[in-house]
């Protein structure tokens, strides 16, 4: 409904009142971005300004010189590509498993009453645990490779996922599901027809969540057990002394952990608006 | 005439930890072929799960279900909330077999449209859980769609309808499998008033149109009595029948109502209200005078029933509601 009338009025002129909104709105919109870019910037210079004057020691506090000259260097000889691409891939494979296993526990969760009863207080448990605590474990069980500190990022987001999931799915409206019923149909329409599309915006939420819960297992495990990557370059720079190195990675951090939320806003934008198929 | 459905001696009683409640005792009535009855009681009588039992979504706990001779539902001790997997109910003969799968169809008390599926893909649900989506079942739907206003809205979703225009599409929804039994369960009790008058002759004409057998559930007596055939009034719960009032109306041709049809005192003898007050003789005196006598329409002359608005405006529809405000509320006069 509320669509249809928007059509028509898309087409109207504008009254002189409306251009005066729109165009408040649009100048609070411009003053919001200006001061945002304002503060990084004036921060990067005071950063700097420290460093060069003296009153903050550039080899402890780094400044956004020596990052730009530590960036530079390890371009040139690639460390820094092969550092962030491990990382970057580690959290990709353990953000799949976290979203395969999450879901299909979930429905299996929901599928059986007695299993879900018998498993919730093991789930809660599993939830609240302090999940680096695991790592270290998992280092020794299953090697310092690729492997563990894949699992050491499952290990933070799944449980809450399963939970988080399950819980959506159970509170879905009953007379949704007892309609389908009433057509005749059987448990798997409901997973397939109801339950699955309709917690998909919830889907969504879950995994931007998920996100940066992977990415932080990832770092946790490459602490621990690692040769390479951005976790790994954390530990050893600030045990060699190349805070450069530390803050370095700790920018490209930043960047990887909004770049992936950015592509799953991106994602739910297109899920949302334009709708599944038709 | 056979009966489509038939009720014998059914009652059901929900279970859970702190005991059992008795929502039906020993019902039983017969519903014919093309004939439509409103069910109306107090709330929280049971009236919404009499139509699960006809659904087949639950099973009583004893008596049997009769539906278009031979599908039986017998009584059975799965008494969950839950159906019975589907494949348990047929197996046991309480699923009426693939032929008919889908001869019965309910229409709950909210549309239940999916957002995120479009006003066509939504009409097709039944169709595509059946797996029936054929040429003549889409033929079919489409010709619906044109003929009840939501053609151009096919592929809108919901939310950009109106209240009337969704409940027009989960009636299209319920009717596109081709059930010859439909139960609505309150369909208009979420709109609003307005809405309600309008969605209700919309409904009651394409019902009649397709030719359909209905068991309306409603709390709204004045709903019942401008769509129905007969009426079965419930006692509170746990429900049994108080008492089934056939409808009849002087404006409406009677030849053309059903034969065959049971009248009151056949139907429930030792309940028949005495001094129950006959109509037809009384009707025309009643008309108010300097009152605008509303003039049948044109379309009308080919159906010679009232629609579901112009019975609220005949005499007979006043004396209709009160006999059954009385019979609603003599339970607590008792008391």
């Amino acid at each position: 409904m509320n669509r249809t009338c928007n059509y028509e009025e898309k087409n109207k002129p504008l009254t002189p009142s409306q251009q005066d909104y729109l165009k408040s709105l649009r100048r609070q919109q411009n003053r919001i971005q200006v001061i945002r870019v304002l503060i990084f910037v004036l921060f990067l210079l005071l950063w700097e300004t420290a460093v060069r004057t003296g009153w903050i020691d550039g080899f402890i506090f780094s400044s956004p010189s020596r990052i730009i000259e530590t960036v530079r260097d390890m371009w040139n000889d690639g460390t820094i590509l092969s550092h962030t691409g491990i990382t970057l891939a580690e959290t990709l494979i353990s953000f799949a498993l976290v979203v395969l296993l999450g879901i299909g526990c979930a429905v299996l969760l929901w599928y059986s009453n007695t299993l879900s009863e018998i498993l919730e207080p093991y789930f809660v448990i599993l939830n609240s645990l302090p999940k680096s605590a695991l790592a270290p474990l998992l280092i020794v069980w299953l090697g310092a490779n690729l492997k563990s500190i894949i699992v050491s990022g499952v290990s933070v987001a799944i449980f809450g996922t399963i939970l988080n999931l399950y819980t959506g799915f159970r509170e879905m409206d009953p007379d949704k599901i007892k309609l389908i019923y009433t057509l005749q149909g059987t448990k798997k329409d409901v997973l397939f027809k109801v339950i699955l599309p309709g917690t998909l915006p919830l889907l969504i939420s879950v995994m931007k969540v998920n996100i940066g819960l992977c990415l932080v297992g990832v770092v946790i495990g490459e602490f621990i057990g690692a040769r390479e990557g951005l976790g790994y370059l954390i530990i050893y720079g600030s045990q060699v002394f190349k805070l450069d190195w530390v803050i370095l990675s700790i920018v490209i951090l930043c960047a990887i952990a909004t770049l992936l939320y950015a592509a799953l806003n991106l994602l739910e934008k297109k899920c949302t608006r334009q709708g599944l198929p038709r | 005439m056979k009966p489509l459905l038939e009720l014998n001696n059914v009652s059901y009683a929900y279970h859970s930890k702190s005991g059992e409640t008795a929502a039906l005792s020993d019902l039983s009535f017969q519903v014919f072929p093309g004939e439509f009855i409103a069910v109306i009681g107090p709330s929280g009588c049971g009236k919404s799960t009499l139509l699960s039992l006809i659904s087949g979504l639950l099973f009583p706990e004893s008596g049997t279900i009769l539906y278009a001779q031979g599908c039986v539902r017998k009584s059975s001790g799965y008494n969950r909330m839950r159906p019975a997997p589907a494949g348990r109910r047929r197996k046991s003969g309480l699923l009426p077999e693939v032929s008919d799968k889908s001869s019965i169809g309910y229409m709950l008390q909210k549309d239940h449209l999916f957002e995120w599926r479009t006003i066509y893909r939504n009409i097709l649900l039944g169709l595509e859980i059946q797996h029936r989506l054929d040429e003549n079942a889409l033929a079919r739907v489409n010709k619906m769609l044109q003929d009840y206003g939501l053609e151009q809205f096919r592929d809108a979703r919901p939310s950009e309808l109106s209240g009337g225009m969704r409940q027009r599409a989960a009636l299209i929804r319920t009717l596109a499998p081709d059930p010859e039994l439909l139960l609505l369960d309150e369909p208009f009790s979420a709109l609003d008033y307005q809405t309600r008058l309008s969605v209700c002759d919309d409904v009651a004409a394409i019902l009649r149109r397709e030719k359909k057998t209905a068991l309306l559930v409603t709390h709204d007596l004045s709903e019942a009595i401008s769509m129905a055939d007969r009426i079965l009034v419930l006692t509170k719960r746990p429900a049994h029948i108080r008492t089934i009032l056939t409808i009849r109306f002087a404006r409406e041709n009677p030849d053309k109502t059903l034969s065959g049809m049971p009248t009151l005192e056949q139907e429930n003898p030792d309940r028949t209200p005495s001094g129950m007050p006959t109509f037809e003789q009384e009707a025309p005196d009643r008309t108010p005078s300097g009152m605008p006598t509303i003039e049948r329409k044109a379309s009308d002359k080919s159906s010679s029933r009232l629609t579901p608005f112009e019975r609220r405006g005949e005499p007979e529809f006043q004396e209709y509601f009160n006999y059954l405000w009385k019979e609603l509320n003599a339970d607590e006069q008792n008391l």
